[in-house]
């Protein structure tokens, strides 16, 4: 299958790891994988801190960028949600119609890595190989936008030689948010502070999630107090083989 | 039609829907208090294992949410004529409806109706349209004492407190706490009390006992107004509400234009979702209803004063609108982790909790308001728990769209999508943020995410530089 990356600007700038392990991943399960040069940023900052105006040429450009393709595939939960959620939302309060639609039919061919593997793929072993100990953090959009329920985990759960743990109250966020990080600094460390206390009552090695964006608050709050855990994206635990 | 203008906001100066801080302001001093971190955390868990257990039992859970957003959203397409509807049959049973604007123009109406009845006191009903409203402190102003009569408003109120949840006032304390205002506060309280909580709410009992019988005017909320009938509804779990609604020879409610219901019928949806998704019980303890005045039975005067107080401005908005299907039962609250962690009073609202974040700016303008749709990480846990599917982070989306942005940081994020929008730029603004070496503290306002978080490493190359080198 032919398959489009959706980067986001993120991964693109900050966690190159977890985009290359998309792309390894997706072509040793035999895809073609093709990155189209136009993309940027989706907007969803911008749409969350109250600047619809300023995300409508985002969303333009990521609708024109990635309308030619049958299949979308970002790593990542949060992006995916507001592709799928919001563009078509912003491009009607702008009163246009045509973009509205459009960016629904992009939406609707737009999956998060772990759907993409097991509801479009049809796929739940992809034979990797990750002998860690490692939690998994169910991202709030992956699980309430774009309801991924336990696919991730199913996903996990075949991998070999890992040792999968619960997280106690996965489902409570870890106070990211986007701006809301900045914004509302203390009650975001507040949520943080149990994450991490939750993260290091499984005494996993790795912290997992399908989105950078948690994976950068949850680790930027374990590298400060020398927790000893690492933040891994889940692309890069299912890209893991016993050869790599 | 005649065309009167846009419909206006809840007014200043009167009534509990304004804080003096802004959102994070206020959190922080309540992120400092552990004792009240401890209780919430508690309060919270417990509410939310018992919710979900009740709601687990059901296996048309889901039907009867979307029954309840359905009905709402009628109610509110059909809003003037239903009113019309129920001012006509209340009249036909004997009450009297009176029709307030905002805040000062309600509390006129029941300041004046209990003067007219000779009587300088008041028991109420837990309402949260009077908390809204400051109608105590207008009565007070009048020289009229109004005496809560559930046990956590009373609890607030001798405590000379603010609520904090919208169904548990005093969430925010704990037994030995209630025990030392009790001692303080309540008339004729045994000196020799505990806080064993069974003594607490014995002291309460013979206290508001007292009250009761000798109390000839009530003041209530309503949860439910069936248009097609008149009969007004309130539910609550002590029977404090029952003695209220029944003793007093006049009875007063105030009721916000949004609490209507069609039809009978219709109360059978909202009688299964509240009490599962608020308390967490099968069935409501007591649910009191009525039908104007029965001779003989009951109170013999009946008013029903009809508060608007910014309701029909957020009517007016297609997306914030929703936000006048609540019916109060607070399982936002209880599922939300920036609630959970700061409290109800950071808010600053008697609404507090998500369902504050989004109703509280649309009645009072969000200029009034304007950091409590960012109060929230849009989690969506609130979205699931809402037993009448308010999407309330789209919503919160919404507002934040509405209100005043500060200056630079409006210049910075149009900076951001300029960039954004021209990949030249973009890819040698990625190179920047490469090349520079991370400080350990970034600058205001960004000092937030370095005060309790490290930066990621900058990575040696971007991801699109790798792919042009395949």
């Amino acid at each position: 299958m032919r398959i489009a990356l959706f980067v986001t600007c993120l991964a693109d700038t900050m966690f190159p790891a977890a985009a290359k392990a998309t792309v390894q991943l997706l072509e040793r399960l035999g895809h073609e994988v093709v990155f189209p040069p136009g993309q940027t940023c989706c907007g969803q900052m911008h749409v969350n801190t109250g600047y619809q105006d300023q995300a409508l040429p985002l969303v333009r450009r990521h609708v024109r960028t990635f309308a030619p393709y049958d299949v979308i595939v970002a790593p990542s939960g949060s992006c995916v949600g507001s592709v799928r959620h919001q563009h078509a939302m912003v491009a009607r309060k702008a009163g246009d119609a045509g973009l509205a639609a459009r960016a629904e039919d992009v939406g609707s061919k737009t999956y998060e890595l772990s759907e993409l593997l097991v509801d479009v793929l049809g796929i739940e072993d992809v034979g990797a190989y990750y002998p860690h100990r490692v939690t998994y953090h169910p991202t709030c959009h992956s699980l309430r936008m774009l309801r991924v329920g336990d696919k991730p985990l199913r996903l996990l759960r075949n991998v070999r030689g890992i040792d999968l743990v619960d997280l106690p109250a996965a489902d409570q966020c870890c106070g990211f948010g986007g701006t809301f990080a900045v914004k509302n600094a203390d009650t975001s460390t507040a949520m943080l502070t149990d994450k991490m206390s939750h993260v290091l009552e499984t005494g996993a090695e790795v912290c997992t999630a399908g989105d950078s964006s948690c994976l950068m608050h949850i680790g930027g709050g374990l590298s400060r107090i020398d927790a000893g855990v690492r933040t891994v994206h889940l692309a890069e635990i299912l890209a893991s083989t016993q050869e790599s | 039609m005649t065309f009167l203008g846009m419909p206006t906001t809840a007014p200043r100066g009167v009534g509990n829907l304004r804080g003096d801080e802004s959102f994070p302001a206020a959190a922080h001093k309540a992120l400092q208090d552990e004792q009240l971190r401890r209780n919430l955390g508690h309060a919270t868990t417990t509410i939310r294992r018992k919710s979900g257990a009740v709601i687990g039992e059901l296996p048309d859970w889901q039907e009867l949410r979307e029954a309840g957003s359905t009905l709402k959203a009628n109610t509110m397409a059909r809003l003037p004529e239903l009113l019309d509807q129920l001012e006509a049959n209340v009249t036909a049973a004997g009450g009297v409806v009176h029709w307030a604007a905002d805040a000062n123009e309600a509390n006129q109406i029941v300041t004046d109706l209990v003067k007219a009845t000779g009587h300088d006191r008041v028991i109420k009903v837990k309402s949260m349209a009077t908390q809204e409203i400051g109608l105590n402190e207008a009565l007070e102003a009048s020289g009229i004492t109004a005496v809560e009569t559930d046990l956590a408003e009373l609890i607030v109120q001798l405590g000379n407190d603010k609520p904090s949840h919208i169904l548990v006032p005093a969430i925010h304390r704990n037994r030995a706490e209630i025990r030392e205002i009790f001692l303080r506060e309540m008339p004729g309280v045994d000196p020799a009390l505990t806080d064993e909580p069974a003594e607490l709410a014995g002291a309460a009992r013979r206290y508001l006992r007292e009250t009761f019988l000798s109390t000839k005017v009530a003041v209530s909320g309503a949860n439910f107004a069936v248009a097609e009938t008149g009969t007004l509804a309130v539910l609550e779990s002590e029977g404090n509400g029952r003695m209220c609604l029944t003793l007093p020879e006049t009875l007063i409610t105030v009721m916000g234009i949004e609490k209507l219901v069609p039809t009978w019928r219709d109360l059978e949806v909202f009688l299964q979702l509240l009490p599962r998704a608020s308390t967490g019980e099968r069935m409501n303890p007591y649910t009191s209803m009525w039908t104007g005045v029965t001779p003989g039975d009951g109170p013999q005067n009946f008013h029903l004063v009809l508060l608007d107080n910014g309701r029909t401005a957020v009517l007016a908005d297609e997306v914030g609108r929703q936000a006048l299907h609540c019916i109060r039962c607070s399982a936002c609250l209880n599922v939300c982790p920036v609630y959970e962690r700061t409290g109800g009073h950071a808010y600053g609202s008697v609404y507090p909790g998500p369902i504050g974040a989004i109703l509280s700016p649309q009645l009072t303008g969000v200029e009034d308001n304007a950091s409590l749709p960012y109060a929230s990480s849009l989690c969506g846990a609130c979205f699931d728990a809402c037993p009448v599917k308010i999407d309330i982070p789209s919503i919160l989306v919404h507002l934040r769209n509405e209100v005043p942005h500060p200056r630079a940081e409006k210049a910075a994020f149009g900076a951001v999508a300029y960039t954004m929008d021209h990949p030249a730029l973009y890819t040698r603004a990625q190179h920047a943020a490469k090349l520079s070496r991370h400080a350990k503290k970034l600058p205001p306002p960004l000092n937030g995410w370095t005060a309790s978080r490290d930066l990621p490493e900058p990575p040696s190359e971007t991801f699109r530089d790798w792919w042009a080198k395949r």
